[in-house]
């Protein structure tokens, strides 16, 4: 794409030579015919076809349940006014769906990624029916999280953690798993902390340095069940992913 | 033994007895099981149904008091809800006001703007009003609730409704509570209407809430014909004051009396709202119930090999739930009322609880042998599962222990009841669902002995050739070499293509229909719910006149009082005896403008004129509110944040207010604009109700014309998507829509009509009985030691290595003299030999020396046409040809060599095969057999691979007993061993090496058809060959395995074969060319390598498996023969062994087990119990094994779990050759066909006819080539079969 753009700018400039224009053109017409061609490629290639396609689903699934887990935070502190929710819901973070959409399938991916890497391919489970328990396990956190009225944060970010720990044990119990699982939890705390600290995002009650403290053990547990999610993907090629 | 051990043995045996208990008495527990769970439900009748709608209470107004804070149980009649204080207390002033008399000089805008005026005066009062008695003097502002901003959603209410101060909603919020603004406002209903929501609403209206009456009962409009303006003035209360309020009604009473009013005002209704369920809040719920419908779903679908999988599905959710159930009602008996949202923690209980042990047993029990009695089944599979479910159970347990010490009380709760739930799915599991599995097993036992007999393992099925006969004829074929798409009765999935299969989907369910009637009925549930028709208050209005809450107060009075004399209005009546106010207190100054007021407004309503308006008092105003919303307290408090959700209001009796008002302060009023108005129509053309009704009624049917437009479309997108768009074109058409027809195009490999047909490779006179092929080179042997080679890519016939030419080769010079004239007369026709002249070919490799006009080939053609013909006699034929093939072969030897020597000797007997096949079928047919065909017809089973073994022991025997075999085979010394059968075959390069049941190994060259090499060290007969570079490997009848290596040696003329370097000009083989000069030195002989006789050898991968009938596999080094590892786990002789490239062994046995096993570390990585009876063939892909058996089922399992995905149901005999040729394509043989299948979905693509007349013949052997061509024998041809789609697939 930059170089599109230099020769963009390098035609505006040298518009001298008509035959000069006409061999640059032809040159750049050749160049994104060669790009075009070989993106067209890649999407025969078989591999590549399977990848996107995974990393579609597990674009859907992120963006899902970002929607869904978003409207349940609002919703415990607004809950009268549907109307209300979903216009906020839509307008303003609308970014959010998509980021953590994208958020998921680069987790999702990684995951079957790091374990033929390492060589230890994951066997524990694999089948959807665990997998689906393990998204309603990490919707039930979530749920938990949002609904528990525990006054003490310390408390409650201790039981969530401990939530999130059995479901690693019960769902993945990898190696791999856990330490990508802290990797994401880590970084997308990070992130949150780095959007709330510049005031593109705010949260109701801020208990630890802007965000709840509770964020890493959702992260954590989102991180664990994508990565089964995307583990059984890589896996059962031929099964479809139940719609959600 | 140590105590876990102890443990575990016993609580295996305890499940034994239990498993066995349960088996034996189906009836009497299942009706335990179903009368303890009732039991166990029967205090959930107690528990109130769920509901949002809010539930009232009403108490007495004279002795209330605010309950205490603390629930007190003891009090029955009390709701549990009813504790502490309410939100508010709500006190409606209701408003009735009339201009009477009206006269025709009144515009209609008086009939409310006058009306609506004096609610300013109204306010003033109520505002204003003080009450001082001893404690103090109270005001509102200090009663009132105090509300502060509005939500920050609510800018546009802001004008409107009140805030920083009490809540008091009265129609004058419109204008800000002032009088000018009032009298400046030049259109009221303009003003009224500009806060009105457009669209569809769902909650209450500003309206609404403003009016505190619904919007048609108001009479605000130009076209009321009543001209009675309803409103009301809300003021909502913080604390409640009785004598406040009892002076308040009485002096509200006192100013504006209503006449004939008989409104009760001695009960206060409480109203307790439950929990908000918003759309907000419905989507998490929706998404965690869709999660557990994907979690039973995919849960369900792992349950197989049962009679009724469904049933046994619904048996499992109904497990689940009914403990669930249990758990709450025992809950709710020991006094644990449950607080949590019962619908919101369920899909939560339901996965916590799982359905995991129920698959687990059901998969264990379907795993044990079948041929056990169901109970013993039952009980095995329990006792094999025990542990693990134990051992989970106590996970689970000590989980949930854990989360109880968490002390957050809702966990604890759930915890509470997770704990229950278990323990009651546990019992469930152990008395239900086990004896319901297990009246499940018998029924498929009873099913399976209707369809067959019993068939016991390792007991061979009954003969082919009579069940052949009895068979239903086959399908009536257009023509030979076509395809038809015939469905088999039993095949697990139908094949159709996805498209349709979603559109037939939709026809059988009905799914549109029902959608669209959900749709309706929630449609008008939202209508019923938002109320636009006024249907709900209508409704209301006649439950609470049934109700005994509206019974009490309204019962004895009509609905409607008609005119009341109106000079009763004067005294106030009875409501101020029944509340006499605690001594008329001093009012400031209102109380003598009261004290005029009154007299004046009676005056004034002296004299009823013809004409007025008709205040009337029903019971229907006594509690007005009702006919608003349910939704109209809950959005009212909800503007200021206030949520009602599991909190109550009281509401107090209302205050009626009358007022009368006279022309003439109507027209005082006017604004100067309201003229303007045209005067009223004589008759209306649209009462108010008629025309909001008449809205909504055109809004549902532009919304109905919108949607049934929407499905039209939907539909005709439909129907393009589904016909193809040449529908009614003829000729040419028709012919791509047969195409267009075939299923699975989606899939890409669905090759079109034309582009299969089957090629026939004809020349062999016996059946086949080896294959081998390297991918180029395809190599047969049939029954009469015949061997040929072919081009696997065109099917010509490349060589022909004839059996019985070679007869008496310890005379040397005449065998080459054969040979040579072989050579120079059959080589030119043979290499291109078409499969339209193999027939002629065939004679011609039988008999090289003859020329064309050759008498036999004449009489051939018959013979062979009788055979196909025959079919039921011809199985028996080929099995009996085997076993005596080497005697009747023996007097044909004599005049073999006279030919040899001599060509033109006209032939005997012995040539004669078409007189030896009458022959071996004129034994067959009378029932006293000959002594030949006895021991063969004994051991006439299918060709499968215990069978084969049979076979060929009893031929060894013969071959044993027969002087002339022995006389050969000691004579025959280094040269070619003609009397001996071929067992095994295999081809690399161009080099075909034989295994002969003399137990030699010959090496010949494919292209030339000339003896390389023959190693003779074994005598037992070989009866598997694996070649893998330069290694042959070769496992005999007595168990012992040997390991051969070919060396190149290039000295020319050492050896005793010709070198033939004239034939130099011949392509040379890729490995070794002819003029290498071959040796095969044994290097290695594992004499007892198993104890019984090895039955499958397979290598792959620098591996050598073998599989023993002594019930083991051992797995070999290639390179330095070790035995790496003995597995054992089968139960009977091993039939099946499948290992490739990437290392994945998998075994199948005479028990019907197929065992999955780690090669690297020689440990069991799966074992499932698939067949009834031998497994005859295994083939891996890298998702899923998939394996045939004696049963004729072929069953596809997933690979990394062991759980059969499904199964498909052969035709008789044909179960065991199958083939995988790409991801997604398995092939299968049958009788006289081959069947293509989508690995996937277990559809059946296509089947392919190998002949014309091709039934009876059973497809027993298939290979697949590399270029995704497939070879099957076929009786005595072979058939090669292209498909060329997945060769472009491939790419």
């Amino acid at each position: 794409m930059p170089r599109l753009e230099d020769h963009c700018s390098c035609t505006s400039k040298h518009l001298s030579g008509a035959k000069w224009f006409v061999y640059k053109a032809e040159e750049m017409m050749s160049l994104i015919t060669s790009m075009l061609s070989q993106a067209y490629g890649s999407l025969h290639d078989v591999r590549t076809a399977n990848l996107i396609r995974r990393g579609l689903v597990l674009f859907t699934v992120g963006a899902i349940l970002a929607l869904v887990l978003n409207l349940l935070q609002i919703q415990r502190n607004v809950t009268l006014f549907p109307e209300e929710v979903m216009t906020t819901l839509f307008s303003s973070a609308w970014w959010i769906p998509p980021c953590c959409g994208t958020g998921a399938a680069v987790v999702g991916l990684l995951y079957p990624c790091l374990d033929s890497h390492l060589g230890e391919p994951h066997k524990f489970k694999r089948e959807w029916a665990s997998v689906m328990r393990c998204i309603a396990v990490f919707v039930g956190i979530n749920h938990a999280s949002v609904k528990l009225d525990i006054d003490n944060t310390v408390q409650l970010s201790l039981t969530l953690a401990a939530l999130s720990l059995g479901l690693w044990w019960t769902f993945d119990r990898s190696r791999s798993g856990f330490g990508l699982g802290i990797t994401t939890a880590f970084l997308a705390t990070v992130i949150s902390q780095v959007l709330v600290y510049n005031g593109v995002y705010q949260y109701t009650s801020p208990d630890f340095l802007y965000v709840r403290s509770w964020l890493p053990c959702i992260f954590f547990s989102g991180g664990v069940t994508v990565g089964n999610i995307g583990r059984q993907l890589a896996m059962g090629g031929v099964e479809k992913l139940h719609n959600d | 033994m140590t105590l876990r051990e102890q443990l575990r043995e016993k609580i295996s045996a305890a499940f034994y007895r239990h498993g066995l208990l349960c088996a034996s008495y189906p009836v009497p527990i299942i009706l335990f099981t179903s009368a303890s769970i009732l039991t166990c439900c029967y205090p959930l009748l107690r528990l109130p149904l769920p509901g949002t709608g809010p539930v009232e209470f009403t108490t007495g107004v004279r002795d209330y008091s605010a309950p205490s804070s603390v629930p007190r149980g003891e009090l029955g009649e009390r709701p549990d809800w009813y504790h502490g204080l309410p939100v508010a207390y709500i006190q409606q002033v209701l408003v009735k006001a009339a201009v009477s008399p009206w006269d025709s000089s009144l515009v209609p805008v008086d009939a409310f703007r006058s009306p609506l005026g004096r609610v300013f005066n109204l306010l003033e009062e109520i505002r204003n009003h003080v009450h001082n008695d001893g404690s103090g003097t109270r005001s509102l502002e200090s009663l009132c609730l105090q509300v502060t901003d509005l939500l920050p959603g609510l800018r546009r209410m802001q004008s409107v409704l009140p805030e920083h101060g009490c809540l008091l909603v009265s129609p004058g919020n419109y204008w800000q509570n002032q009088r000018d603004l009032f009298d400046t406002d030049s259109d009221l209903l303009k003003t009224i209407h500009k806060h009105e929501p457009k669209g569809l609403h769902t909650s209450a209206t500003l309206r609404d809430l403003l009016f505190g009456v619904p919007g048609k009962y108001t009479g605000v409009s130009h076209y009321n014909k009543r001209r009675v303006v309803t409103y009301t003035i809300t003021v909502v209360l913080s604390r409640y004051d009785a004598s406040f309020m009892n002076s308040l009604r009485s002096r509200l009473k006192q100013l504006y009396p209503s006449a004939n009013c008989s409104l009760r005002d001695d009960h206060m209704v409480h109203v307790h709202f439950k929990e908000e369920i918003g759309v907000a809040e419905l989507i998490p719920l929706v998404t965690t119930y869709i999660i557990l419908f994907a979690y039973i779903y995919f849960s369900t679908r792992k349950i197989d090999m049962v009679k009724s999988k469904w049933g046994l599905a619904l048996a499992a959710v109904v497990t689940v739930l009914s403990s669930l159930l249990m758990s709450v009602g025992l809950c709710t008996l020991f006094g644990l009322t449950p607080t949590l949202n019962g619908g919101e923690i369920f899909p939560y209980l339901v996965v916590v609880i799982g359905l995991e042990n129920v698959l687990v047993l059901t998969k264990s029990v379907v795993s044990t042998p079948v041929d056990l009695e169901v109970k013993l089944r039952i009980a095995q599979g329990l006792s094999n599962e025990s542990w693990s479910i134990m051992k989970n159970m106590a996970t689970e347990l000590c989980i949930i222990l854990i989360g109880y010490f968490t002390l957050v009380p809702a966990i604890q709760e759930f915890c509470l009841f997770a704990v229950v739930g278990l323990v009651s799915d546990f019992f469930l599991q152990m008395f239900f669902f086990t004896t319901v599995l297990s009246i499940d097993i018998r029924r498929m036992e009873l099913a399976d002995l209707n369809r067959r007999l019993p068939a016991e393992a390792g007991l061979p099925p009954p003969k082919p050739g009579p069940l052949r006969a009895r068979e239903a004829p086959p399908p009536s074929r257009p023509s030979p070499h076509t395809i038809t798409l015939q469905t088999p009765p039993m095949r697990s999935f139908p094949r159709l293509p996805k498209r349709l299969r979603v559109v037939y989907f939709l026809a059988r369910t009905r799914l549109a229909q029902r959608i669209i009637m959900a749709g309706t009925v929630i449609w008008i549930g939202i209508l019923v719910y938002t109320d636009p028709a006024g249907l709900r208050t209508y409704l209301a209005a006649q439950v609470s006149e049934q109700s005994p809450l509206g019974d009490a107060g309204g019962g004895g009075l009509p609905p409607h009082l008609g005119v009341a004399p109106v000079f009763r209005g004067a005294d106030p009546t009875s409501t101020l005896s029944v509340h006499p106010p605690p001594e008329p207190t001093p009012l400031p100054e209102n109380q003598s403008q009261g004290h005029h007021a009154a007299p004046r407004l009676a005056i004034l309503s002296q004299g009823p004129p013809p004409a007025v308006p008709q205040i009337t008092w029903g019971a229907e105003d006594e509690e007005g509110w009702r006919r608003l919303s349910f939704r109209h307290w809950p959005s009212l408090f909800g503007y200021y944040n206030i949520t009602l959700a599991k909190r109550y209001i009281s509401i107090l009796p209302v205050i009626p207010v009358t007022l009368h008002l006279t022309p003439q302060e109507a027209m005082d009023t006017r604004h100067p604009q309201d003229t303007r108005h045209p005067p009223p129509p004589p008759a209306p053309p649209k009462p108010p109700q008629d025309l909001q009704a008449d809205i909504t009624l055109y809004k549902v049917a532009a919304l109905g014309l919108a949607a049934g437009v929407l499905l039209v479309l939907l539909l005709f997108c439909l129907y393009r998507l589904l016909c193809p768009r040449n529908y009614g074109q003829n000729g040419v058409a028709t012919g791509r829509r047969r195409r267009g027809d075939l299923p699975c195009d989606d899939y890409g490999y669905t090759p079109p009509v034309s582009e299969i047909s089957p090629l026939l490779l004809r020349g062999h006179s016996m059946d086949i009985e080896c294959l081998a092929s390297d991918g180029m080179l395809l190599a047969s042997c049939c029954l009469a030691g015949q061997i040929r080679v072919w081009d696997a890519q065109t099917g010509d016939c490349l060589t022909v290595i004839p059996n019985n030419t070679l007869r008496r080769s310890s005379s040397s010079s005449g065998c080459w003299e054969q040979r040579d004239g072989w050579d120079s007369s059959t080589t030119g026709p043979e290499s291109d030999c078409l499969c339209s002249e193999a027939q002629d070919l065939s004679v011609g490799g039988d008999l090289p020396s003859d020329d064309e006009g050759y008498p036999l080939r004449r009489r051939s053609t018959p013979v062979r046409i009788a055979l196909f013909a025959d079919q039921p006699d011809l199985t028996p034929l080929i099995d009996t040809n085997f076993s005596f093939q080497p005697s009747t072969a023996a007097p044909s030897t004599c005049p073999t060599t006279g030919l040899s020597t001599s060509p033109s000797t006209p032939p005997t007997g012995g040539f004669d095969f078409g007189g030896l096949v009458e022959r071996a079928y004129q034994e067959h047919e009378p029932p006293s057999p000959s002594p030949y065909t006895s021991p063969s017809s004994a051991s006439s089973s299918p060709p499968t691979g215990a069978g084969m073994l049979m076979q060929r022991r009893a031929s060894l025997g013969e071959t044993a007993v027969s002087p002339q075999v022995q006389e050969r085979a000691v004579t025959g010394g280094a040269q070619a061993d003609w009397d001996s059968s071929v067992w095994a075959m295999d081809l690399r390069g161009n080099l075909i090496a034989a295994g002969r049941s003399s137990g030699k190994l010959e090496l010949w060259d494919a292209v030339e058809g000339t003896l390389r090499c023959v190693n003779d060290d074994g005598v037992s007969g070989i009866t598997a060959l694996a070649f893998l570079n330069n290694r042959i490997v070769a496992a005999r009848l007595n168990g012992s395995l040997d390991f051969f290596t070919i060396e190149m040696n290039k000295p020319l003329g050492l050896l005793q074969y010709r070198g033939a370097p004239s034939r130099a000009a011949l392509p040379a083989s890729p490995c070794y060319s002819s003029e290498d000069v071959l040796s095969c030195q044994l290097t290695r002989s594992v004499q007892c390598a198993h104890q019984k006789p090895i039955t499958v050898l397979k290598a792959a991968a620098g591996r050598v498996v073998t599989g023993s009938q002594d019930h083991t596999v051992r797995v070999y080094r290639l390179e330095d023969s070790c035995c790496l590892f003995t597995l054992q786990g089968h139960s009977g002789g091993i039939t099946a062994i499948y290992i490739d490239q990437t290392m994945v062994l998998a075994s199948g046995g005479q028990d019907g087990a197929i065992c999955l096993w780690d090669v690297l570390t020689g440990s069991r990585v799966s074992h499932v119990y698939g067949h009834r009876g031998d497994v005859t063939s295994l083939v891996c892909t890298t998702t899923c094994v998939i394996s045939s058996g004696l049963d004729d089922l072929i069953c596809i399992w997933d690979r990394s779990t062991g759980i059969k995905i499904y199964s498909i149901q052969q035709e008789v005999g044909c179960g065991a050759s199958l083939g995988v040729i790409s991801e997604s394509l398995l092939v299968t043989g049958g009788q006289g066909c081959v069947s293509f299948w989508d690995l996937s979905y277990g559809d059946l693509l296509q089947t392919v006819y190998l002949g014309p007349s091709g039934d009876g013949q059973g497809v027993r052997q298939l290979l697949v080539l590399d270029n995704a061509a497939i070879v099957c024998d076929f009786g005595s041809e072979l058939s090669l079969v292209y498909v060329p789609s997945v060769l472009e697939k491939l790419d």
